[in-house]
């Protein structure tokens, strides 16, 4: 199958419809627009075959016959336009960021689905993606946390030892299971409201695509263990709340993707971090200890997504700090006349932390309880002090989040 | 129907799938930012569009290389003038071809005396009338040398429906019939597609070459509006990102001033087949359209 000049290709016996259209598009790439190429073939048909494939991309061709009539070489035009498709084509940066390196300030919509880094015709379609301005969902360190989380995933039929043997009073079960139905609406939340925002992301900011894709399939591994371990024991869910469910709904109202990674990923997932050490610290059954610690893993990483997005956009707009003070004033006069934390949930942390109903037990585990709120608010603070608001607003806004934690 | 205004090119065309509009409505925004009023009507088969050119609803016709054939027929007979003025350069030269089967014991046409053709719609130039008067030509006639099975997808469409020769194809592969006719495109493609695994048939005969469609003006189109029409889409360049999806979906690299030079072949087998008369009127009994 070797060309004996850069002009003259011999596809042998090989068809047009059995790859020698592979080659001749080879070679011809080789031939200067308008030039020429000369084809020999001894396939059946084939030069019937290069009439009708030249004539359809626009190559002129003209046959050369031997003595007898037969044809003997084939001789291509080639489409002064061949190349036209690439003309005007759109660069679209680099598939790889080296360090310090960041993606376009806007991403356009004509490049579409096409990888970073890809040439992308002129005159492709466009897709409506309203995540496409880069400072709306950036973060520096977005490649490295999706590493980090493609790393961390775990398989939650191995990585919990769901045969521990362990036997718990119904009162301590039944809070299990409270604390776990819980649990689930909020990782149900944890998990719908980025996976709406990632549908909207333009696939050129590849590094936060791939990493809300982890996210939520972070948080589908949550609800599926903490339903496991509701019924473990036989036990349906326990109760949902409408102030528990009301303080979730705000989530979904809000119509940014920063404001969103605030509430959610910076007070929200921040507070739940605590709240998932508290249960691995306190849960009666190795179960529950294990799943709580292998959540709270996955949740750190969640909040430092949040964080990092935050302080890029903050550097980039320090006024935006200004929608994230609103934000959560918002939230919380439109959760004003809304009761929070359900008191079964509380209740059931109590007795998670009491280990039993003795009044001496229950001293000891509301006042666990109490701990873990104050040391939600104090991470709360730390975060929002980190995200530049001063010590006293920070402690303000600190406080009027949710009392439902997430 | 009332008189088309002079202002407005209408031009008539068939629709023969659903992307026509897309095409069409294409064409009619670029020709509006190139200062060109232009409008479309549908028909949904040529011979009421070619009806339509002699009764003043439109100024001109993209029509089927059969279409030409009646539209210059009827103009002849009526004294009037029709034109090609432009047609693709994918309609220039084409070829039919007769396959069968690789292992078939055929090998010439006159092998096919009491064989079944499987043919296109009756309408087909490519798959159908060219096919037939190239056998024809050859001494072989359809219904008293061979039989003929017609696969008659869309009649009315001239054959501009892929159907009726992939029908005819698969029929060949299933053993139905003794030999296929496909324009030299479709066998490659259906070659390429599995449609005709690669090896499977081998070419009989190959026709002689004709062309395929072109825009046929009616009588009395304005003539500054057809030179406007024919220089804007003879400048339409398939390297530019705006035209090209209009140029791809009609199939086409370029266009091209248009010829009447190919369709000699279709015109003798018009006559030979009884398809029109010499006046452009519609013979077969059992064309449905």
């Amino acid at each position: 199958m070797a060309a004996s000049s850069p002009l003259t290709i011999d596809i042998e016996a090989l068809g047009l419809d059995q790859g020698a259209l592979l080659l001749l598009r080879r070679a011809l790439a080789r031939v200067p627009l308008g030039g020429e190429l000369r084809v020999i073939g001894r396939a059946p048909e084939w030069d019937l075959h290069l009439a009708a494939w030249c004539r359809s991309v626009g190559h002129a061709v003209r046959f050369e016959t031997t003595g007898s009539g037969a044809v003997a070489s084939a001789v291509l035009t080639r489409n002064v336009q061949a190349e036209g498709r690439w003309r005007d084509a759109q660069h679209t940066g680099h598939a790889q960021l080296s360090p310090g390196q960041m993606p376009a300030a806007e991403a356009s919509a004509g490049w579409g689905l096409a990888a970073r880094g890809a040439q992308v015709e002129a005159g492709s379609p466009p897709f409506d993606f309203a995540l496409r301005q880069r400072d709306e969902l950036w973060a520096a360190s977005a490649g490295e946390l999706y590493r980090q989380a493609a790393a961390a995933q775990w398989d939650p039929e191995t990585a919990v030892d769901w045969q521990a043997e362990f036997s718990l009073a119904p009162e301590l079960e039944a809070a299990v299971v409270q604390v776990m139905t819980y649990l689930i609406e909020n990782e149900n939340a944890a998990l719908l409201v980025p996976a709406r925002y990632l549908g909207q992301i333009h696939p050129h900011y590849r590094e936060v695509m791939q990493l809300l894709a982890l996210q939520c399939a972070d948080e589908a591994r949550h609800v599926e263990v903490f339903t496991r371990r509701a019924t473990l024991r036989g036990a349906e869910p326990g109760l949902s709340t409408a102030g528990s469910q009301a303080s979730l709904q705000t989530l979904f109202g809000v119509p940014d993707f920063s404001i969103a990674s605030f509430l959610l990923a910076v007070l929200g997932e921040g507070s739940f971090v605590n709240l998932l050490n508290f249960l691995h610290e306190h849960a009666p059954d190795p179960v529950t200890r294990q799943i709580a610690r292998l959540a709270a893993r996955d949740e750190a990483r969640h909040v430092a997504f949040g964080m990092a997005h935050l302080e890029h956009r903050l550097a980039a707009q320090p006024e935006f700090r200004d929608s994230l003070r609103n934000a959560v004033e918002q939230r919380y006069d439109a959760l004003a006349n809304t009761t929070g934390l359900n008191e079964e949930v509380f209740d059931s942390l109590v007795v998670i932390a009491s280990g039993s109903l003795t009044p001496a037990a229950v001293a000891r585990g509301h006042q666990a309880v109490s701990r873990l709120q104050a040391d939600m608010a104090t991470g709360r603070r730390a975060r929002l002090t980190r995200l530049g608001f001063a010590n006293e607003e920070a402690e303000r806004l600190a406080a009027l989040h949710t009392r439902n934690f997430m | 129907m009332s008189e088309p205004t002079t202002q407005t090119l209408v031009m008539g065309a068939v629709a023969y799938a659903p992307k026509v509009v897309t095409i069409w409505e294409g064409f009619k925004a670029f020709f509006a930012q190139h200062g060109l009023s232009f409008d479309y009507v549908l028909y949904s088969n040529y011979e009421r569009q070619v009806d339509a050119q002699f009764d003043g609803s439109i100024h001109l016709a993209w029509n089927s290389p059969l279409a030409w054939v009646r539209a210059h027929r009827i103009a002849a007979s009526r004294g009037l003038d029709v034109q090609a003025i432009a047609m693709r350069d994918t309609d220039c030269d084409l070829r039919s071809v007769i396959v069968v089967k690789a292992d078939s014991p055929l090998q010439q046409l006159a092998d096919l005396r009491g064989k079944t053709l499987g043919v296109g719609a009756i309408d087909s130039p490519q798959a159908t009338l060219i096919p037939l008067d190239h056998l024809r030509q050859a001494g072989l006639v359809g219904g008293r040398d061979f039989t003929v099975r017609r696969f008659d997808v869309l009649g009315g469409k001239h054959g501009d429906h892929i159907g009726g020769e992939r029908d005819a194809a698969k029929a060949l592969m299933a053993g139905e019939v003794d030999a296929c006719c496909l324009i030299d495109g479709n066998h490659l493609a259906f070659g390429l597609d599995g449609t005709l695994p690669s090896g499977s048939t081998r070419v009989l005969a190959r026709t002689g070459l004709y062309d395929h469609c072109n825009f046929t003006t009616s009588p009395g189109a304005p003539a500054e509006l057809i030179a406007r029409f024919t220089s804007l889409l003879l400048a339409m360049r398939w390297d530019d990102p705006q035209v090209r999806p209009l140029l791809e979906l009609e199939g086409l690299r370029e266009w091209r001033v248009g010829r009447t030079s190919g369709y000699e072949l279709l015109a003798r087998g018009v006559d030979d087949e009884q398809f029109y008369s010499a006046d452009g009127r519609i013979l077969p009994v059992d064309y449905r359209y």
